[in-house]
């Protein structure tokens, strides 16, 4: 219930991401790329001494791509299975808490989200889409392949 | 020894502090079955450890303590008062003289026949020495100057101290770039020796001297001897090499199969060997040395040696080899052929190795931890295995390239070789787009890092460097890349399953300059790039067999063509020869094509009538892209071209004529047969329309070309040559349209204002598009 959600957006859409997952927020400005692999990974990036892996989020989700060329992206941090990875988003706005927990979203959403969501969050500023970490490090096209 | 001892006296010095709550809940309780067994644990861990170092009053009481508990334990006797005191009395007796071992006093002499007598069954209580002793031996002996740490425990420090070279290097070049005090940069130098003192201790606790390993090896060479009827001698060299904990555990078994293989093939029966003129005992020499960063482990014996000319036959008869490949291995060739799969020349299978599994097992276990195994062997003199393993497995030397601005590591355990593409003695053939190098007189396909990667070299081909590289398993070959920079030592960690997903890295790591850096997986490299490397091992060595010396000659396969002329073929292009009954040759859509297996292929060659009721045999060439085949009437040799070749005036299916083995022989244009044959297939065989996909783009060849494929068309890349019917290409991208060619550009994100193209999900659209395509293009 009392779970703390950070609120970044991706797309120009205000989402949530589980607060608990998030290490840190950090803003990346070398980027290393990975050729050959899937396109939703950005690249690599170093933050204190640990290789972050790039997970462009829009990309992700099917809604674009993220432009790196100008330098500085906000991202998130999270650990999944011992690897750190560094998810761009376009703003982290704000640390709020859960009012509920998780309801489907009985509204069709577009099939990036749709695959990335884990639900319908209440908060004090009203519905916010909780998003699942791991669909968003798979990515849309990892799955489909 | 001593260490050994050290380790004996911390282990047991540890078992009686362990012991000490034990032996008083037992003396409470002798019924209670679990003290009494960690008790009789305890006095056998002592008597396996005396007879190891020769300790016989310890070993005697400790056996006489074992034999009295085994016992009970058997129900045979019941744990009274007496035996439980007798026991104790044992046991305080060993920990004092522990004690006098540790403190380097030897064992003292003394009677133990009361302590003995005490055990018998129905002995009186007599007095006998307390526990107290115990207690004064401990405090007696200085701090202990051992302790035992968990590996895990290990594991988490080295892993924290990786992270602060990491993040030492990283404020190294915060503090290069922001201009600082000379007081900061001697705190920082100071800082910096530290972490590299520290990094060097903490690497050596993971360290642990070979003798680990060796201490097994002579008593499981007696037991083999022994049971095959042998006499074997073991010298054991170079135990106090250290070795990383984790790598002498990878090299276990690895050694011990070679060992094994020894005693049972290499060394002869004492008869044998009398009548071979050597000693009776045969003589196995086990040594390690460092050398560098690497571990050589060699393992001799003095037996009969392995004869390669029967692995050769062997190899032929498993179907491993092909005769003419056979014929042009060099010696150390032939005995590389152990480590092939499934071959053993032990004539019959024994208990203990001949299985025919094993050596290749041993390679690829080797391999795995990046390390090499050699061989060598005199026939009748015996033979040399050697291991090379690195020391350790968290920090990879490695070499940098770059492509443009992208830098990446290449471990160096893999690389054989760095040649400069416009250097003396290499030279470069382009068989069908795919590239073959030839270094020195041996052939190795080549394959450039931007190819494989899609990226875009700046560097003219001839300006190109080549790293040889030898993948685990798999044999030599080229890649090129823009520039080679630097050797490193890296800390290397496992890279996101995204990234490794791609079979391209091995782990990821920071460079000194801060950034990440990828290091490669070199077989995979080489899947990805299309070396197969399997197919290629033979032809490499063919070619390297007896070119080595003339470094011009080009390896040829002299062969009559159907009309009886001589003719000769570059063998690189021969991918195997196959024999068709002279029924799957037909004329079909417009030319003669030939069955084999399940594909049929345009056939050359054909130049007299075809050999009625007999069979065909046939050249199957492939390009790397495509196949064709090449009938023809009989091989003659393997040859080399040595002399000039006379160019042909007009082009054909003859490119010119040479002297070969003194006769003229016609040389058969590879590149004219594949650009007919392949192209008639293109455009009027299959009838089928050309679609053009970018090569590197994973997307396009793994989602859309299974839709493009469905809709009729053959599906080609970047390399081909033809024109396409239709090109397909992402948005932005730059696609070359010709003229009669359509094209459809492909957009990732679903708006798009503009008609020209199509959103790439777009299913209905695409089908649309590939249909109105097909229209136009058939016209």
């Amino acid at each position: 219930m009392n779970e703390l959600l950070l609120i970044v957006s991706i797309g120009e859409q205000r989402v949530a991401l589980p607060a608990v997952a998030v290490e840190s927020v950090v803003e990346l400005d070398t980027l290393i790329p990975v050729p050959r692999a899937p396109p939703h990974v950005a690249g690599l990036s170093a933050l204190r001494s640990r290789v972050l892996t790039v997970i462009d989020c829009l990309r992700s989700l099917e809604l674009g791509v993220s432009d790196c060329s100008e330098g500085i992206r906000e991202a998130a941090v999270v650990e999944l299975d011992g690897h750190h990875y560094a998810l761009i988003v376009d703003v982290v706005e704000d640390v709020v808490e859960a009012l509920s927990d998780p309801s489907p979203v009985r509204a069709a959403m577009e099939a990036g989200w749709e695959r990335a969501s884990i639900g319908m969050v209440e908060t004090e500023t009203g519905p916010i889409l909780l998003v699942d970490v791991a669909a968003l490090i798979s990515g849309a096209e990892a799955r489909a392949a | 020894m001593d260490d050994l001892i050290a380790d004996f006296v911390a282990e047991s010095r540890e078992m009686l502090e362990a012991l000490g709550g034990e032996i008083v809940a037992w003396e409470a309780n002798p019924d209670d079955r679990s003290r009494l067994d960690s008790i009789f644990r305890f006095v056998h861990t002592v008597k396996g450890n005396c007879g190891f170092f020769d300790f016989p009053r310890l070993e005697a009481l400790s056996h006489a303590a074992e034999d009295a508990l085994a016992d009970v334990r058997a129900g045979r006797r019941q744990a009274d008062g007496p035996l439980v005191s007798a026991v104790l009395a044992i046991i305080d007796r060993i920990g004092e003289m522990i004690g006098a071992i540790e403190a380097g006093e030897g064992i003292p002499d003394g009677d133990d026949s009361a302590l003995f007598a005490a055990l018998e069954p129905g002995a009186e209580l007599t007095a006998v020495p307390v526990a107290a002793a115990v207690v004064e031996g401990a405090g007696r002996s200085a701090a202990p100057r051992t302790i035992r740490l968990s590996v895990e425990l290990l594991d988490r420090v080295m892993s924290t101290v990786s992270d602060m070279v990491l993040a030492r290097n990283e404020l190294a070049r915060r503090l290069r770039e922001s201009s600082t005090e000379v007081s900061v940069d001697g705190a920082f130098e100071r800082l910096s020796s530290i972490i590299a003192e520290m990094r060097d201790a903490i690497t050596r606790t993971r360290m642990q001297r070979i003798e680990n390993l060796f201490v097994a090896l002579p008593r499981m060479v007696r037991d083999l001897s022994a049971e095959l009827g042998k006499q074997v001698l073991v010298d054991i060299e170079g135990g106090d090499v250290e070795l990383d904990r984790e790598m002498i555990e990878m090299i276990r078994d690895p050694l011990t199969h070679i060992i094994r293989n020894a005693v049972d093939h290499g060394i002869e029966k004492p008869a044998d060997r009398l009548k071979a003129g050597k000693r009776e005992i045969g003589l196995l020499s086990v040594s390690a040395r460092q050398s560098g960063n690497q571990i050589l482990i060699d393992i001799h014996d003095d037996g009969r040696g392995i004869d390669g000319k029967k692995l050769v036959e062997k190899a032929i008869s498993s179907g491993t080899l092909d005769k003419a490949g056979a014929a042009q291995l060099s010696p150390r060739e032939q005995l590389a052929l152990i480590f092939e799969a499934g071959l053993s020349t032990a004539s019959e299978v024994t208990a203990i190795s001949g299985r025919g599994v094993g050596m290749d097992v041993v390679r690829s276990n080797v391999e795995r931890i990046g390390g090499i195994v050699e061989v060598d062997s005199r026939l009748g003199e015996g033979t040399r295995m050697t291991l090379r393993v690195p020391l350790t497995l968290t920090i990879i030397p490695a070499l940098t390239v770059s492509i443009g601005s992208h830098h990446f590591a290449i471990p160096r355990s893999a690389i054989e070789e760095i040649v400069r593409a416009n250097g003396e003695s290499v030279t470069f053939d382009s068989l069908g787009g795919a590239g073959i190098a030839t270094i020195r007189g041996r052939r190795v396909p080549e394959v450039a890092l931007a190819d494989i990667l899609g990226l875009e070299s700046q560097v003219r081909e001839e300006d190109r460097n080549f790293v040889v590289l030898r993948p685990a398993g798999g044999d030599l070959y080229a890649l090129a890349v823009d520039r080679i920079h630097d050797h490193e030592e890296l800390v290397v960690k496992p890279a996101a399953p995204a990234v490794m997903a791609t079979g391209l890295y091995a782990g990821t790591t920071l460079a000194d300059d801060g950034s990440p850096i990828l290091l490669f997986d070199p077989a995979g490299l080489a899947q990805v790039g299309g070396v197969k490397l399997e197919t290629h091992e033979r032809a490499a060595r063919v070619a390297e067999g007896p070119a080595v010396d003339k470094a011009q000659t080009i390896q040829v396969l002299l062969f009559r063509a159907l009309d009886g002329a001589r003719r000769a073929l570059r063998l690189a292009v021969v991918d195997r020869i196959e024999e068709v009954p002279a029924e799957s040759i037909r004329k079909a859509a417009g030319q003669l094509r030939v069955q084999l297996g399940d594909s049929i292929l345009p056939l050359a060659g054909v130049n007299a009538d075809l050999p009625k009721d007999e069979k065909v045999r046939v050249f199957r060439l492939n390009d790397g892209t495509h196949e064709i085949g090449y009938a023809f009437r009989e091989v003659i040799d393997l040859s080399a071209i040595e002399r000039d070749v006379i160019l042909s005036d007009n082009t054909g299916e003859v490119s010119g004529v040479t002297l070969i083995d003194g006769e003229p022989a016609e040389l058969v244009d590879a590149h004219w047969l594949f650009a007919n044959h392949v192209g008639l297939s293109a455009r009027s065989g299959s009838r089928k329309l050309v679609c053009k996909l970018p090569s590197a783009d994973s997307w396009m060849q793994n989602m859309l070309r299974p839709i493009v494929e469905a809709a009729g068309y053959r599906v080609v890349g970047d390399e081909y040559d033809g024109q396409p019917d239709l090109v397909i290409a992402s948005q932005g991208e730059d696609a070359k349209t010709d003229s009669s060619g359509r094209k459809i550009v492909l957009r990732p994100e679903r708006e798009g204002d503009d008609q020209e193209s199509i959103y790439r999900y777009d299913r209905a659209g695409l089908l649309m598009a590939l249909k109105a395509a097909g229209v136009g293009g058939g016209k």
